[in-house]
């Protein structure tokens, strides 16, 4: 077998396993949708514009670096990683199993986020858009990937990983135009959130479905956010560890 | 070093160990160990818990790197990571974990997949004892039963050589012997095993060889027999008496906890003369017992020795 079907072959067992567990799947595609109504419900009509786009990256993040980030963590603190490190299997192709699930159950959420935004609330889909779209979501989970693989070194052990991700993740979320209208936030802190990758893919996202933005393809976000991967990639090669730590 | 990757003469150790040191920061785990193991022999790590045992395994299967030594298996520095290496391995941790919510067979068979030659996935199952577990998933087994699923998955890449991590630390007695008949199984089969156990009995029914190690240091080397027999061929006697009793001083026997204790090179006399004083005096002998030297008074001697030399 070469190295590339070994890879696509431990994506497909992430993903049977994944599917056996049917609570937990449900819930990681029903989470997004349930932020999605209560803050249409919040924030009434027309919120549903841009809570659209936004809870499609809200569901983004939470499929690829949330996810990532906490699963990694507690495979390496059960032993997980560390068996399959003494196997022959190249260490990238088990990584690229766990980074590949992760992104077809984004591209899923995505899915799902935007069919319910056009069924539910009217928001078109913005269909002309489309090759732009899924250039945007490209870099935007790599990023987020990488970043997940990186956190998950950083988190000690299983137990900490749910409360140290989400302490990371969820401030970002508030000031990027996910949870919260930026242009209602302190300038200061509109022109802060913009260092750091999920503003702008966020941003990049909204103006796809027609709020701000230039139009066409936004070169500075994906720029912004491909910088940001290929810290992210440094970051992990510096972090991640295959040892459970005692 | 251009090891060749399939050393065809097997002049060559498949475990070769010099001056091997391992420090995690000021604690020094492993302090200059060598051993050897030769190929289609079962070698044994036997020693006290925090005794360097895991360390060590785990340089020759390379998770951990050395501080200092030598160290060559399957013609390969470990720590060197290779493919080649790995795919000639199989390893079985003290801990490990797989996806709970696959099956055992769809574990064995993902693993399989890893190797150029790996076994039959059926027969590899029945060898680890679970030909009728293949469809139940993991999270159902029992810890013994997951335990054989990581034997399972150390044997399906056909490994030349096996690494046994306390493969019986946990298990209830008969699930022990059991896993004994199994090892005992792999290496009639030509498998070489290299395990560490802090059992005196694991290790003398498997091993063909075995290490006692403490401390970081190996303390003796050799066969279970060349090990008891180095510490000279003595017999030991034992026996109770009642209450207020004592045995002659000539004899030289010890009291332990509630029972006299004698070692001797000439168990004939020495019962002569013991069981010639109690008919004499009518003190009963409670639970006489004559025994050899086991390993266990080997393994004692030897880490109380070295106790005493801190």
């Amino acid at each position: 077998m070469t190295d590339l079907a070994l890879a696509v072959r431990q994506i497909r067992y992430e993903n049977r396993a994944f599917w056996r567990n049917p609570p937990a799947a449900f819930f990681t595609f029903a989470f997004p949708l349930v932020f999605m109504v209560v803050f249409n419900v919040l924030f009434g009509e027309g919120a549903a514009r841009f809570f659209t786009p936004a809870i499609i990256v809200f569901g983004v993040v939470t499929a690829t670096f949330t996810n990532i980030a906490m699963t990694v963590a507690i495979a390496r603190d059960d032993g997980v990683l560390k068996r399959m490190r003494g196997t022959p299997l190249p260490p990238w192709a088990y990584l690229a199993g766990r980074v590949g699930h992760a992104v077809l159950v984004a591209l899923l959420l995505v899915a799902i986020v935007a069919v319910a935004g056009w069924l539910v609330y009217g928001v078109e889909i913005p269909w002309g858009e489309l090759p732009v779209i899924v250039l945007v979501l490209a870099v935007a989970a790599a990023t987020l990937s990488a970043w997940g693989l990186a956190v998950s070194g950083l988190v000690p052990n299983a137990d900490a990983a749910p409360a140290m991700v989400n302490a990371i993740v969820l401030p970002v979320l508030f000031v990027s135009n996910v949870f919260f209208q930026m242009d209602q936030a302190p300038e200061w802190l509109d022109t802060a959130s913009r260092v750091q990758p999920i503003r702008h893919f966020a941003d990049a996202m909204l103006a796809l479905y027609g709020i701000g933005g230039a139009g066409g393809v936004p070169w500075l976000e994906l720029g912004v956010m491909a910088a940001w991967g290929v810290a992210g990639v440094l970051a992990a090669l510096r972090f991640f560890s295959w040892e459970p730590r005692r | 070093m251009t090891a060749p990757e399939r050393p065809g003469g097997e002049a060559h150790p498949v475990v070769e160990v010099r001056g091997l040191r391992k420090s995690y920061g000021t604690l020094e785990a492993v302090r200059g160990v060598d051993l050897h193991v030769d190929r289609g022999e079962v070698f044994a790590l036997l020693g006290p818990n925090g005794a360097g045992k895991t360390t060590i395994v785990e340089i020759l299967e390379g998770h951990r790197e050395r501080t200092a030594g030598e160290v060559i298996v399957l013609g390969h520095d470990p720590q060197r990571h290779e493919r080649t290496f790995r795919e000639r391995i199989g390893i079985v941790l003290q801990q490990t974990g797989v996806d709970e919510y696959l099956t055992v067979r769809e574990v064995v068979e993902m693993v399989a997949g890893y190797y150029p030659h790996p076994r039959d996935v059926d027969e590899t199952l029945a060898t680890a004892g679970l030909a009728d577990l293949g469809s139940r998933r993991i999270r159902k087994l029992s810890g013994g039963q997951k335990r054989r699923v990581d034997l399972a998955v150390a044997l399906v890449g056909g490994p030349e050589l096996l690494f046994l991590d306390e493969p019986t630390t946990g298990f209830d007695p008969s699930a022990r012997r059991q896993a004994w008949d199994t090892i005992r199984g792999l290496a009639a089969g030509g498998a070489t095993i290299f395990l560490t156990t802090h059992f005196m009995d694991e290790a003398h029914v498997l091993a063909d060889r075995l290490a006692i190690i403490a401390e970081g240091q190996i303390l003796a080397a050799g066969t279970a027999d060349e090990l008891i027999g180095a510490r000279s061929a003595t017999s030991r006697i034992r026996f109770r008496l009642r209450d207020g009793m004592a045995p002659p001083d000539d004899l030289g026997a010890t009291r332990s906890v509630d029972a006299w204790e004698l070692e001797t090179d000439r168990p004939a006399a020495v019962l002569h003369r013991l069981t010639g004083w109690s008919m004499e005096v009518g003190a009963e002998l409670l639970d006489l017992e004559v025994s050899r030297r086991s390993l266990e008074d080997v393994y004692l001697q030897l880490t109380a020795e070295e106790a005493g030399l801190e």
